[in-house]
């Protein structure tokens, strides 16, 4: 398994891309490990850490030691037109792989090698066949539910401040 | 002329020490932690984290703990930290259209889809110190509503629809997007270009320029079509996993500016537009980068370009705080040889101005 050492590697990136996108198969599972990191990149290390606490894990071993490094975030003149840099974020990267061969990666905003090498973890066992739907039961789904609390809540609040426009009627009716 | 001074190692080791001391101020006072800094001087942080250009809440905590407060030293702190790290590429695109809003007001549609949210905001408040904020304020718990699943279009999409507003201009193909942390300013510069050196540029600055365009200075005659505050996700496209993993959420604001309008024989006429995004909860700076992005488009727009605000060059090579506060305070640099130079002519100069000055008949006398 080669690892990415390249740096500001959008081009060779979007030519993988295409061609990754012609496998149907390939991505139903890539869906699925999408989903799963969507949820864990917004957990805390701790959270991960104690759920997959509770599960007999297979062996594996860091294939890529967490490091640290940037992303450089872009977002779209106008919102929808073309892209510009608007500044980095910091970002940890891990790769885990497990002794049945199955390659994880781990990706998220900051600083926390710790966690990225757990979303490794997690993304390793969700490609498993033997793990994966216990990882998706008693590790991603709690999160997720956990996530899903947390944004409905911050949506109640802010739902609280819309304003509610009224006419107001003068003179007589 | 700049030269080595030597002698100073001492002196400069008890400043530094000296400022330790001062910096932790009177030791009977709980320290700062950077948890305190980050909930709750958050706009504060969200300041240090755009114009320091990186989004990571906890060092620009510990920057502006380190700088005293000081937000110009804390951004310059963080500046030079981003250059320790490996750059691992960008991310996609962000998605505004997406953010799971906390605060979305258009001052230009009463009745805009999704609604008008005021979220956190001074906005309406009586700008009277408050007393109770000084020890032991417990906030009351937020009021909360059914949320709604309604979606929050940009209000530029809408007007956009009815080719009431122009479209944003879209990436042309294989063009790569302009960095200038990886390569020289050079003028005219793109509208990537423009829009990454506002993001990063001072709020003052900016502020500064974009009233200069209210009074007069380059007038474009602006509505705050849009301004939204919340999370986006960020996708980041990493090769060896083969597709765009999800890296978690930021906060951003976002403002769309709809500008006085523009039409010719050839093209029916649409409003214009100027676009402010930033890290975090930034308001001020959004609005003011939306009114100076509008008025750098003054030339593609066929506008006369003759205010200070219009002017890409001055604009661009003076938002900086971390270059322009570079060059400032280096003035307190020891400059003794440049200066003995200039005491030197100036002594010169006015021994001749004296001699010239001298009436013929002292000189006969002194003689």
């Amino acid at each position: 398994m080669k690892l990415s050492i390249i740096i500001d590697n959008l081009e060779s990136a979007s030519f993988v891309k295409g061609a990754v996108d012609q496998v149907t198969q390939h991505n139903t599972q890539q869906a699925q490990r999408k989903a799963a990191m969507a949820v864990l990149a917004h957990a805390e290390a701790g959270e991960i850490a104690a759920r997959l606490r509770d599960l007999t894990l297979p062996a594996h071993q860091d294939l890529r030691a967490p490091e640290n490094g940037l992303v450089m975030l872009r977002g779209r003149v106008g919102g929808d037109g073309a892209p510009f840099n608007l500044g980095e974020a910091t970002v940890s990267r891990a790769a885990v792989r497990l002794a049945s061969g199955e390659v994880g990666f781990g990706y998220t905003l900051g600083r926390d090698g710790e966690k990225a090498r757990l979303i490794a973890l997690c993304d390793a066992l969700v490609q498993s066949r033997d793990f994966g739907g216990l990882v998706e039961r008693s590790v991603i789904a709690p999160l997720r539910e956990q996530l899903m609390v947390r944004h409905k809540r911050a949506a109640e609040e802010t739902a609280a401040t819309k304003v509610d426009f009224y006419t107001m009627v003068r003179g007589e009716g | 002329m700049y030269v080595a001074v030597k002698g100073g190692e001492r002196a400069i080791e008890n400043a530094h020490r000296l400022l330790a001391d001062r910096r932790r101020g009177d030791q009977r006072v709980a320290e700062v932690t950077l948890d305190q800094i980050s909930e709750q001087l958050g706009l504060a942080v969200d300041r240090v984290m755009s114009e320091g250009s990186l989004y990571d809440r906890e060092l620009a905590s510990l920057a502006i703990k380190q700088a005293r407060g000081d937000l110009i030293e804390a951004i310059f702190l963080v500046r030079a930290f981003r250059a320790t790290l490996p750059r691992f590429g960008a991310s996609e695109p962000v998605d505004t259209g997406a953010m799971r809003v906390q605060r979305r007001v258009s001052s230009t549609f009463k009745d805009i889809p999704g609604g008008q949210i005021l979220g956190p905001t001074f906005d309406y408040t009586h700008r009277l110190l408050d007393p109770s904020l000084a020890e032991g304020f417990v906030p009351e718990t937020p009021a909360t509503a059914e949320a709604s699943t309604a979606p929050t279009p940009r209000v530029t999409d809408i007007l956009g629809r009815d080719g009431l507003i122009e479209s944003s201009p879209e990436a042309e193909d294989g063009a790569s997007v302009g960095d200038l942390t990886r390569e020289p300013l050079n003028f005219p510069a793109g509208r990537d270009l423009r829009l990454q050196n506002l993001a990063r540029g001072d709020e003052g600055f900016l502020l500064a320029m974009g009233y200069s365009t209210q009074r007069g200075y380059g007038r474009n005659h602006p509505f705050a079509g849009e301004i939204r505050f919340g999370e986006v996700e960020v996708e980041f496209f990493a090769e060896d996993a083969g597709f765009a993993v999800p890296l978690g959420a930021i906060e951003l604001t976002e403002c769309q500016m709809v500008n006085q309008f523009k039409g010719s024989a050839t093209e029916a006429p649409c409003f214009t537009r100027g676009y402010g995004l930033a890290f975090g909860q930034s308001e001020r700076k959004t609005m003011s980068m939306a009114l100076v992005d509008r008025a750098l488009r003054a030339r593609e727009l066929g506008e006369e370009a003759l205010a200070p605000a219009q002017d890409e060059e001055f604009v661009m090579s003076h938002s900086d705080n971390v270059q322009a506060t570079g060059f400032v305070e280096h003035l307190k640099l020891p400059h003794y040889v440049d200066f003995q130079s200039e005491l030197g002519l100036l002594r010169k100069l006015r021994k001749e101005f004296a001699d010239a000055n001298t009436p013929v008949a002292m000189k006969e006398a002194a003689e």
